[in-house]
């Protein structure tokens, strides 16, 4: 269970997010919807302290996250970020490997065999050996999502996985998000993917101008939006 | 023997010193500079300017005045503080001092192949757990590293031609053999001639090696 209470973040005198609160149960999948700029991914960057919140706790498993416990919090909850990040000097292999093995102290023959497996569940286990540059974009991101599944994490964390991709790139990631929640993974999204919000969200959370707007399930949100903001974000973007 | 040809001649039997204490200079560069570049990155302000001191000092005085400094200035000092002092060989000032002014330029190089190297990397390996030792070991060095290899090359290219101010401490590389013939031939001409040819024989091809690194690297990139 992931629990943020009281998220603050300021950059420069702009009131990122304001305040908000967010409770994610164990196998539970929480999309962020909103405009640009609305806060939703320096919330989500407060959660893992990428972005080290001015204000707010951030409690996983009820432990709260702080700068000495920090590096085994982040274990706990991978992150796939926009623009996949996958370390360009590594093999797709080494890219998975890398943190089990030098982190969490994982012998190197566990993690390879570990990485293979991840590799076949995200159906790139051909490509092992080959460098990122020689990935296309969702194959990238669907290594980034091996990578982060390597740590074993208790939650994952996306950054708008799909945001940086060909549009006919979108569905194989998706597809690859999708398996993961119906299994049962802990899930926090930022997207602006609807059609995945809608069929895959436990809940969703609508953000504008650094506040939740509004909240509820998928159902509640897509169909029922209270708040005449959700509807008109909504209109524009289904 | 012609005397161009001649000059030629004696003025390779001093390449292979100035290739020497280049070559060293880049070693002890590239290894002393990341530990400045390291020292400019940290979080104590104290550790920040002394790296940015060594940095300034280095790059604002001529090397010839660091190598006379160093091979007669500092054996002096230990003299007249009682301490008898003596170089046993005067290639070992010369190959420090090239060491420690590389290195002052490769800091720069090395800290600016760090700032390129993407953020998102950073943060994808901090999201993993990993510390920031780890990460720049792992992550950070190894990238800034192969961004920064044609700059080393450059380094090479730009320290053989330096090395030259050598020739006022007495070590015998290129355009001291030069030097020292035309004492004795009175061939002045060719003497000098002769060290500029060698001296283009070894720049020319590294140089050309060296952009065609550079390119076959911005295609890799790519």
């Amino acid at each position: 269970m992931i629990k943020a209470t009281g998220i603050h973040k300021h950059f420069n005198g702009l009131h990122a997010v304001k305040g908000v609160d967010i409770t994610v149960q164990d196998g539970e999948v929480l999309c962020i919807i909103g405009p640009s700029g609305s806060g939703k991914s320096t919330l989500l960057r407060c959660l893992n302290m990428l972005e080290t919140p001015d204000e707010g706790i951030v409690e996983v498993d009820g432990v709260q996250v702080t700068q000495e416990n920090l590096r085994e919090m982040r274990t706990k909850m991978a992150m796939v970020f926009q623009n996949f990040n996958l370390f360009s000097h590594l093999s797709v292999l080494e890219n998975i490997t890398v943190a089990p093995v030098h982190v969490k102290g994982v012998s190197k023959e566990e993690a390879e065999e570990k990485a293979l497996k991840l590799l076949k569940l995200v159906g790139l286990e051909e490509k092992a050996g080959v460098y990122p540059r020689n990935l296309s974009g969702g194959q990238k991101q669907r290594v980034a999502i091996a990578r982060a599944l390597a740590m074993e994490p208790e939650i994952l964390l996306f950054d708008e996985p799909t945001s940086a991709l060909d549009p006919e790139m979108v569905g194989e990631v998706l597809d690859v998000m999708k398996d993961l929640a119906e299994e049962g993974m802990t899930m926090v999204v930022v997207t602006h993917e609807m059609g995945f919000a809608r069929e895959v969200a436990d809940d969703v959370i609508f953000m504008a101008d650094g506040c939740i707007v509004e909240s509820g399930t998928a159902q509640q949100i897509f169909d029922h939006p209270q708040q005449e903001r959700t509807q008109n974000f909504l209109k524009k973007v289904l | 023997m012609n005397p161009y040809l001649q000059g030629i001649i004696v003025a390779l039997k001093g390449a292979p010193m100035t290739i020497g204490v280049s070559l060293f200079a880049v070693a002890v560069g590239a290894l002393v500079g990341l530990c400045f570049a390291l020292m400019k990155k940290s979080e104590k302000k104290i550790v920040q300017i002394i790296a940015k001191i060594y940095i300034e000092v280095v790059r604002g005085t001529p090397m010839i005045v660091q190598a006379l400094i160093m091979a007669y200035g500092i054996p002096y000092l230990l003299q007249q503080s009682g301490i008898a002092f003596k170089w046993p060989h005067l290639i070992i000032p010369a190959m420090i001092v090239c060491g420690l002014n590389s290195a002052a330029y490769m800091a720069e190089v090395i800290r600016g192949g760090i700032q390129a190297v993407d953020p998102g990397q950073v943060e994808a390996a901090q999201s993993l757990g990993m510390s920031k030792r780890q990460i720049n070991r792992l992550i950070v060095l190894p990238q800034a590293f192969k961004i920064v290899i044609p700059s080393f090359g450059n380094e090479f290219v730009t320290l053989i031609k330096e090395t030259s101010v050598l020739s006022f401490v007495g070590v015998v590389e290129i355009l001291r053999s030069a030097q020292l013939w035309n004492a004795s031939s009175f061939e002045t001409f060719p003497a000098y001639i002769g060290a500029a040819i060698v001296y283009l024989m070894l720049t020319y091809p590294l140089s050309k090696g060296v952009s065609a690194l550079e390119k076959r690297m911005a295609k890799e990139a790519e």
